[in-house]
This record gives structure tokens, sequence and C-alpha cells, in this order.
């Protein structure tokens, strides 16, 4: 074939063509992979951006200041029936004997000064004075050195965010009053310190005494009963579908069920508790019993689909062995399938409780939203969970709120982190291969 | 020879007997050896490709002929931790050189896979593939000049004239596999490599693709591994036999088949493994 | 006694029974056979017939005792308080419950305290019953399996097929969920399209949700409930729209670069950076939209002298264009993987560059992947509730400009459902009709997606 035939490129013509469009494509080709460079650096940048706004607003949320008072702590005045009854502290006057101490350290005089020394500190400290006395009734007659929080206007004013230039009139603390704290600092009795409130605190509207262990151990509680529920029963599940389930038109619609709950938005979740736990069965509002219920629901199809896949995962030859020596099909899946693949069914758990954990939208519906100060102690005791009290505060306009919410999500965040690392690391070191 | 010019004899290694040099060679292989991470693949092998000849590669399953056929157009670069030393030429240019780019390279080296694998697009769109890519039509009538030469040479026209712009992938295996070939002589390739192109074919099927491979050598130089003796003593000019990530030997076909110099090939050939 | 001590009880007698199982089948049989089942078998069953049926009575009782209390309570309601306007039934029970747990707030009428005493009757009363009765079929259950033990009785044939019920009645749970989901909605659906036409909810444009006290209450516009939902799903539109135009891209062009140019050192760092954005609970994202990005996107506006609202569309899509990301890019990731590497191989062994690979030969392959993915991000987007909650806002605009506040479905399904609410009142009712419309655009949008999914699947099997 020497005459080139109409449509066939001699291959010389071709290589030069082919050449020819070689720096085109190399363009094209970089501009491409700088596209997916691009894409990759806008979403580390959005993680980057999360992270450092919360971690810059959260981590001066674990500190606040205290100011350090002498307290003379009289016996009459703080427990006037004598009885350290929690009743008789509550009667008694533990706010004057803080207020006087204030008034001392700072020199208030006249009624409208020692009204502007009051505000400086916290309501909460009246609380602090009578659960030490509780706690050491010892105490009692003597001059202690205590530590209180201060009023969050004062911590706003401390961590600089209440300027000096604006007018009196319009700021939330008065010249006087920063005249007291100039005195207190000169007097080196104010201290910023890691805030044992946010730990050890339960929900309040005064943000220097707000905390989140109420709805920390509300989080647990309702984590328990999602979990108590949902692992039994999705890994039975599991086991039925992949192991007995007779191939039909019921099985067809269970599978079908499960992928379209899967899909359904978590809020949905919390109106099938409103609706039935709380409109039908008439139980209460606001508690981990149907926290949990409700995120077991929303959570089951999370671990159904991951434990089936752990237990497609083990190769049909065990199953084999096992039933090649006499096992019934119930013992061979016992011992030999669900040991084998648990890991994968405890990872896609955790997995599915990390969500439950972080989920708050159904909480919300099944009114897990109310302000409640008690600490929960059993799952019927109305309470809040993290994630609810993130949402609360996240909405109170003070600004010393912002920074404990972050907090909050901090401490949200670390859990959720080591919930994803001890699955991680179950995957890595218990899966096996075949 | 012009080889023994170039190439010092004690280059050669001691396992490789039969002719490894010829007079028009359009590729040369020089001491290749292939890793795949610390385990060797390839040993040694030096072979030269006569231009506008079938070479086929023969062995028991495993010793590497397919392998050292990836190596001819890099597409070993693909798998991750694939390593090749040595020296492979194409037109006095070691493809595996730092500058070489492998697209001009593939264009002039085209290959054909072991399952029929045409894009599912149309049967038109999958032989304008690489004219389109490669920008060698300038002009929908010569793009169109094209697909219809390619398809014609690789005996498909006829079939499929009428309904180019249906899926590739609703053809018949054999068809498939003769779409894949006329897809990749679209470029106006130098040289061909075709891996087992029958292995998934019924006998029809591969009876007209040996014919079109026999056709297509006035034009193309083609390096074939075929998993059957009867196919590589059919359809190529020289054989080489592989064994062990060893090249055996090398020689005209009708040498290697009736009289071959080394233990292993004629064991292979007369059916006592493989 | 309360549940959980019977609940201790149950299990204490059904270990007691599994134990004696084993004792009695150990060994011969008194007819000098062998036993068909190995020992342990035989107590299990024993045991199981013991435990479930009578924990099953132990939780419906535990359950359905409040409820009928409550019933009877209600009787005490003198007729002159539950007439009156303001009655409600939750309110007064929960006044006697209060009075019943000693708790008390101030002096309660007489009637709370007859009822309070009365309920205190019954709570000895369904104690001692709930007691007897739980521990009886207990002991009764246990007792008729320990009977049906013998030398021919294949007890691990009877604890499988128990066991089997088990599973299969576990799977029907999720049957179950969704039964529950579709009557809690369809229901109150169905009353409040008894209070609005399902025309005017459909096609309405104004969106003003009002209790009837207040309706009543207030004059001019205001006072007049509408439900009209266009806005809310503009709204959802408009902010699932800016979500998506940040997932999408940024989603699929970091799947394609992960997993076709990134080396696997790489790829193991980022792919997990990634996956990190989907483990951060909605409401930190809320916070983050909030507080971090409305206001700098409403700042951003004023330089260039645009009027950004402060809660607009575009920070609340955006936020959530984050959220959807690695769901973007895992799905893709998935699907671009599921292209056959032959495809690739012929691509590549035609000199193609890899971006020509990928765009002309595996992403056209992956399409239907990559539009079954984006749908379902599309859902999630829809059904996504904590960031518009917190950062979109509750004004039902109808507006198609991203500056502007809308609200969404979910915001004010949450907005009209926390708290107390009315379960008569068309606006509760509304919530659920949103709801249900929820339902049915996701459950559509994820079955678009499977379909999608399932075709692609057959093409390369």
């Amino acid at each position: 074939m020497s005459e080139p035939r109409k449509g066939i490129i001699l291959p010389q013509v071709a290589v030069s063509r082919v050449n020819a469009s070689l720096a085109r494509r190399r363009a094209s080709e970089r501009r491409f992979r700088t596209y997916g460079r691009i894409a990759i650096g806008i979403a580390l940048a959005f993680l980057f951006t999360l992270f450092v706004s919360i971690f810059t607003k959260g981590i001066p949320g674990f500190f606040q200041y205290y100011v350090t008072l002498e307290v003379v702590i009289d016996r009459e005045k703080i427990d006037p029936a004598g009885d350290l009854s929690v009743q008789s502290l509550y009667d008694g006057d533990a706010r004057g004997i803080i207020r006087s101490a204030l008034y001392d350290a700072t020199g208030a005089k006249g009624r409208s000064g020692r009204k502007a020394a009051g505000k400086l500190i916290s309501l909460g400290a009246e609380q602090r004075l009578r659960q030490a006395i509780l706690d050491n009734p010892s105490l009692l007659g003597k001059k202690v050195a205590m530590k209180f929080a201060l009023d969050d206007d004062v911590d706003s004013f401390l961590r600089g965010y209440i300027s000096r230039a604006v007018p009196e009139k319009d700021r939330r603390i008065d010249d006087t009053q920063i005249e007291f704290i100039e005195k207190l600092q000169r007097l080196q009795l104010i201290s910023y310190d890691f805030s044992d409130y946010l730990i050890f605190g339960s929900a309040s509207r005064d943000p220097e005494i707000a905390g989140i262990k109420g709805a920390f151990i509300g989080s647990m509680l309702t984590l328990a009963i999602c979990l108590l529920l949902a692992f039994p029963m999705g890994v039975a599940t599991a086991v039925y579908l992949e192991e007995f389930a007779p191939k039909n038109r019921i099985t067809e619609i269970i599978e079908i069920n499960i992928n379209n709950l899967a899909a359904v938005p978590s809020v949905v979740f919390g109106i099938l508790g409103l609706a039935v736990f709380i409109a039908m069965f008439g139980m209460p509002r606001s508690i981990p019993l149907i926290g949990g219920v409700v995120l077991a629901l929303m959570t089951l199809p999370t671990i159904i689909i991951s434990s089936r896949a752990a237990i497609r995962a083990v190769p049909p030859s065990i199953r084999d062995a096992a039933l090649g020596v006499g096992a019934s099909k119930l013992q061979t899946v016992m011992h030999h399938v669900l040991p084998l693949a648990m890991p994968g069914m405890l990872t896609g758990t955790i997995i599915g409780m990390a969500q439950a954990l972080g989920e708050t939208a159904p909480l919300l519906m099944i009114g897990m939203v109310a302000f409640i100060v008690d600490i929960p102690g059993s799952v019927t005791d109305p309470g809040t969970v993290l994630p609810v009290q993130i949402f609360m505060w996240a909405d109170f306009a003070e600004r010393m709120f912002i920074h404990k919410t972050s907090a909050a999500i901090i401490v949200l965040l670390v859990f959720l982190i080591f919930m994803n690392a001890v699955a991680i690391f179950i995957r890595s070191r218990l899966e096996r291969r075949w | 020879m012009r080889a023994a010019v170039e190439i010092e004899p004690s280059n050669l290694p001691s396992f490789t007997v039969g002719e490894v040099y010829v007079d028009t060679p359009r590729m040369t292989t020089r001491n290749v050896n292939v890793f795949y991470g610390d385990k060797m693949a390839i040993e040694n092998v030096t072979l030269d490709i006569a231009e506008k000849q079938v070479v086929s590669f023969i062995g028991p399953s495993g010793c590497g002929k397919s392998t050292f056929l990836r190596c001819l157009n890099r597409m070993n670069d693909t798998i991750a931790n694939c390593r090749v030393e040595g020296e492979i030429k194409l037109d006095d240019q070691n493809i595996y050189d730092a500058h070489i780019d492998v697209v001009p390279l593939r264009a002039r080296v085209g290959m054909v896979f072991q399952k029929p694998n045409p894009f599912p697009k149309s049967i038109y769109d999958n032989v304008a593939y690489g004219p389109r890519i490669h920008g060698l039509a300038s002009s929908k009538e010569e793009l169109d000049g094209i697909v219809e030469a390619s398809l014609s040479r690789a005996g498909l026209w006829e079939e499929v004239a009428s309904r180019l712009d249906q899926s590739g992938t609703g053809l018949s295996g054999g068809q498939q596999q003769r779409l894949c070939i006329a897809r990749a002589i679209a470029v106006s390739p130098e040289v061909i490599l075709m891996d087992e192109p029958c292995s998934a074919l019924d006998p029809i099927a591969t009876a007209r693709i040996e014919e079109l491979i026999f056709e297509l050598r006035e034009e193309f130089t083609i390096v074939m591994v075929t998993h059957s003796m009867q196919q590589a003593a059919r359809i190529s000019n020289r054989t080489a036999y592989f064994h062990l990530g060893r090249l055996v030997e090398v020689g005209e076909t009708s040498t290697i088949f009736t009289n071959p110099k080394h233990e292993l090939t004629n064991s292979y050939i007369t059916g006592r493994f493989g | 006694m309360s549940s959980p001590v019977i609940a201790v009880i149950v299990l204490f007698i059904s270990l007691g029974y599994f134990f004696v199982g084993i004792r009695v089948t150990s060994g011969l049989a008194p007819n000098g056979m062998r036993y068909q089942s190995r020992p342990h078998y035989s107590g299990l069953f024993a045991a199981l017939l013991a435990f479930l049926p009578s924990s099953f009575l132990l939780i419906v009782l535990s359950i359905g005792d409040d409820l009928v209390f409550q019933q009877l309570a209600l009787n005490f309601v003198p007729e002159t308080v539950s007439t009156t306007e303001d009655y409600k039934e939750i309110i007064v029970l929960a006044q006697i419950e209060n009075v019943v747990n000693g708790i008390n707030f101030g002096e309660q009428p007489e009637w709370v305290y007859q009822a309070a005493e009365a309920w205190q009757g019954w709570l000895s009363t369904s104690s001692i019953l709930k007691t007897g009765s739980v521990i009886g079929l207990c002991l009764v259950g246990g007792f008729y399996g320990f009977l049906k033990l013998g030398p021919d009785f294949r007890s691990r044939n009877a604890v499988e097929r128990i066991i089997l019920l088990i599973l299969a009645s576990s799977s029907a749970i999720a049957i179950l969920t969704t039964i529950g989901i579709v009557f809690s909605v369809v229901f109150e659906s169905l009353r409040f399209f008894a209070l609005v036409p399902v025309k005017e909810f459909l096609f309405g444009l104004t969106w003003n949700p009002q209790f009837e006290g207040a309706e009543r209450a207030g004059s001019g516009q205001m006072g007049i409930a509408t439900y009209g939902s266009v806005p809310l799903f503009v709204g959802t539109l408009l902010i699932s729209v800016v979500a998506l135009s940040v997932a999408v891209p940024v989603g699929l062009f970091s799947a394609i670069y992960l997993s076709e140019y990134a080396s696997s050192r790489v790829r193991s760092i980022i792919k997990p950076l990634l996956e990190m954005l989907a483990g951060v609970p909605t409401v930190v994202y809320g916070f983050f939209a909030a507080l971090t990005v409305a206001p700098f996107i409403r700042s951003m506006g004023m330089t260039v002298g645009l009027d950004v609202a402060s809660e607009s569309a575009l920070a609340a899509g955006l936020v959530m264009g984050i959220m959807i990301i690695p769901f973007v890019s895992s799905l893709s990731d998935d699907v671009i993987n599921a292209v056959p590497q032959a495809l690739r191989d012929a691509a590549y062994g035609l000199g193609s560059t890899k971006s020509e690979a990928i765009r002309k030969v595996v992403l056209p392959a992956a399409l239907p992947g990559v539009v079954a993915s984006v749908l379902l991000a599309v859902s999630r987007a829809v059904g996504e509730t904590m960031i518009v909650v917190m950062a979109a806002g509750l004004a039902a605009n109808l507006s198609f400009n991203p500056l502007d506040a809308v609200t969404t479905v979910t915001s004010q399904i949450v907005t009209i459902l926390v708290g107390d609410q009315e379960f008569e009142s068309a606006k509760t009712l509304s919530a659920f009709a949103l709801a249900l419309t929820l339902i049915v655009i996701t459950l559509g949008l994820n079955f678009g997606s499977l379909q999608i999914v399932k075709k692609y699947r057959e093409q390369y099997e």
C-alpha cells in the first residue's frame, strides 16, 4: 500500500500533528490539575476556617475572670436555723456576707457605690459559698479567702470588649465600677482562671455560671438508650436479612424500607417522636428516654447497612467449613460469622453513635430544648443534650455566651473525634483481611 | 550485522538463544528489567522488533510476556509500584528517558487489549476519539474519512456503516475487538501492541481477527502476546518464547516451532507444560 | 414493686430455669436414652420461655399503666374546670402527677389532691397486679418449657426457631418506623387539609401561620393566617442551589484529584480531613454560619455597596455547601472508581493525557452515578435543618435573591413544633403537612438516584 488512501493519514503526518497538539494539551492538563488542587484547597480552607473560628472563640471560653474575697463566715448570718440544712442556708444571708467582703475590698461607700460594687460579682457566688459550707462545715465562724466568678459584663470589660471610649450611659459598666475593678486588679484579687463553671455548672441564663454538666449527662443518658436499642436491633436485623431471610416480597419491602429510612431527614424522626410518643402515648417531653429511642430509630439504618456489609465480607468458605462439620445454620452464624463480622459492626455502630451525639433537630421536636437547670438523674428526668445546649446558647446575646458556646462545641468535637478515632482503630486493628 | 556492531555480545544474557537482532528494527530493547515493588517480573530482556512484521510472545501464564508488552508503550506507568530498567528505543530514542512524553509515544505505539474495551459511546465516537484528542483531523469531512477508512481497514465498515451512532458496547465480542483495532489504527500508529486480542472471543471471531492481523502487518509493526501456539504459528513472522520472566528463545516462527534450540522451548511447544 | 426490680426477678427466675434445664438433661434420660440436644439448649429453651413472654408483658404494663391512670384521673376534674376556656388536659395531669410524686408548687384545688390520692391507690394496686402477673407468667412459662424437655424433644431446633423469630421481628422495626412516620404525618396532614385547601397550601404565595387565638385578637393583615407554602419551597430551593453550587464543583474536583492525580500518601492525609467536614455536627455549622459567615458576607456586601440581609440565604447555603462537600466527594469517588480500569487503559493506550481520559472517558461513563450522587446531595440539602434554623431566619420572603433572608420548610417545621402547641390549630398541623411534602421530596430524590445507580451498575455487569 504505497498510495495514501482517502482517510488514511501517514504515520509521519500523524506524528507531526500529534506534536503540534502537545503544547495546547499540556496546558489544558495543567489547568485541569489546578482545578483539582483549587477544589481541595477550598475544602481544606473551609475546614481550617471553621476550626480556627471555633477554637479562637472557644479556648477563652474555658477560662473566666474570678475575684478572690476574704469572706467572714458568720454562723448566725449564714445558718440562721443552725442545722446546716439546705433550707436554713437558703434562708441565711450568704449574699450579705459576700457583699460586705466585696465592699471591704473595693472600699465602696454610699448607696450608689455599694450598688455598683454589688453588680460586679456573679449571682452564682452565693450558691458557691453555701456549697462550700455544706462540703466543709468547719469553715463556719472563720475568715477564708474564696474565689467567686465575676459578672459577665465585668468579664467582657476585662477581656477588652467594652471600651472606655464609649460614653458611660451606653456602656454596661459604669465609671464607678471601672474604678472598683481597677482597684481589685491593683490588689491582685482578680484572676483569669480555668472556668470550673463551664464543666461543672448546669444551664443558666447567667453566662458566667452557665455550664454543660447537665447537657453532658443528658447526652450520655440519651446515647446509652440509643446504643442499648440500636445495636442489638441493628445487628439482629442485619443477621436476619443477610443470613436467614427468604428472598421474597416481604424481605424486599424491608430492604427498601431500610434504604428509605436512611434518606429520611432527621427532623422527621423528631416528628415521629412527637406524634407517637408524646401526643399518642402521652409520655413526658424532654426526657432522655424518648430522645434515645428517636435517635435509635434514626441511627438504625446506618448500623444495619454497615453490619450487613461486615457480614457480607465474611467469606462463604468459613460458613461452608462450619456447615461441613455439622453445625446448624444458626450455630454457624453465631459461632463464626458474627465474631468475624463484629469489628465491622462495631465500627458502624460507633459512627452511628457519633451521628446521634451530634444530632439536634429531632431532639428539639421532642422538647429537649426546654430550659432545665436540674441535672437529670435518670432517663426519665427532663434533660437536654450537648448539641441542643449549644443551639440554645447560640441564641443568647451576651458576649460571654459566644465563648461558652464555642467551648461547648470544642467539648462536643473532642468527643466526636475520640469516637471516630476508636472506630478507625477498631477498623485497622481488629478487622481481618482474607 | 548492524546490531552486532552496537551491542557488546557479552551484554546478551546467557539464557537467551536464537536470533535476537534483526536488520531493520522498529523498536529495540536492551537489558530490560521490570520490577513490581521488590519482585522482579522481567529479567534482562534484549530483543529487536522488526519493522512491518508480526512478532508473537508466547509462554506459560505468568511468564511476564504481557508485562514486557506493556513496557513498549509505557502502559506500565499506570501501575503504581512498577519500575523499568534498561533501554527501550523507538527510532533511536529511549522511550524511558525523563523528557519523553507518553502522549505522543502512545500515539505512535498503539495498543489493543485482551478484553474488548470499547468506550460506552457511539461507534463513530469510539473511532474518532483518538483523532479528536490528537487533533489529527482539521475538518468534519476529514474525520469522517478517518473513521470510515479505519473501520474498513478493521473489516468492520460493512457491518456498522448504517449504525455508526449506536453504542459500541452493543456489538458482539468479535465486532467489539475489531472496533478496538479500528480505534487504535485511526491514530495511524507505527507499532500496534496486542495483548492476547482473541482470548475472550469465540473461534469464528478469532479467525476474523487473525485474518485482520495478517493483513495489517503490511502496514504496521505488530507485537502480539498470545496463549495459543497455533495462532503464533499462523500469523507471526517471528516468535519469542518467555519463561519465568526471561526471554528464552527468539527467532523465525518456522524455526521456533520446528527446530527449537532451547530445551525449555521444546518442552513448551511439545506441550509438556503451559 | 417497681418495674426494674421485677425485671431483675424475672431475669433470676429465667437463669434458674436455665440451670435446672441443664441439670435435668445432662446424662441419660429416665428411660435410659440419650437426650436429642446438648443440655445447654434444653436450659436455654426453658429460660427463653420463662423470660420472653413475661418481659414483654412487663414492658406493656409499665408503659400502659400511666395511660390508664391518666384517663381515670381525668374523671376527677370537676365540670366547672373542664369546661373553661383555657383548660388543658396536659396541664391538669401534670398538676396531679406532681402531687403524686410529692412535688408541691403551692396550694392546689381540692380535687387535685383527691385525684392524686386515688392515683396512689391505683399505683399500689397496679404494682401488685403487675408483680403478680409478670412473675406468674415467668414461672408458668418456664415450667411449661421444662415439662416439654424429654429425650425426644429437640430443644436446639426449638431454641433456634425462637431466636430466628426474634431476629425476624427486629427486622420488622424498620417497617414499624416507616408506618409510624407515615401515620404521624399523614393523619395530621389530612386534618390540616380539612382546614386549609390543598390548593392554597401548594400554590399560595404567602406564608403567615398564626394561632387561632392570635388570629382572633389580631387585626389587619398580620392577624390573618395564610398557609401558602411556595415561599418556603422557593427559600429551600434557593439555599439548596447555593449549597450545591459550592459542594458539587468542589466535591467533584476533589474526588477527581484524589482518585486520579494524588499520590497514595497525599490521599491518605487529605481524605480523612475532608471526611472530618462530614463529622461536624450540623449545630456547629449553624453556629459558624450565624456568627462568622453571615456577618462576613454582610460586611463584604457593604464594602461593595450591596445590601445583604443579616440572615442571608447565601450564608446558610454556603455553609450547607461546605457540609455537603465530603458527601459529594465520597459518592463521586465511589462512582469514579467503579468505572472499569479497562476503559482508562483504552484511553491511555490511545495516548490520552490524564485530563483527556478523565473528561472524555471516565466522567461520561460515570455521569449517571455522579448525577445520582448530586440528587442525594440535593435531598440532604433539602432535609437539613439546624443550619437554616440558626442562619436563615424565619422571614417567609418570596425571593430568588441569595442576598435576601428566606426561610425553609425545615426551619418552619422546627419553629412551629418547638415548645407548647395546640394540636388542634391549623398552625401546628401545617408543620405536619410541610413534613409530608418534605418526606415526599426527599424520598423521591432518593428513589430517583437509586434507579439511576441501578441502571448504571447494570451497564458494567
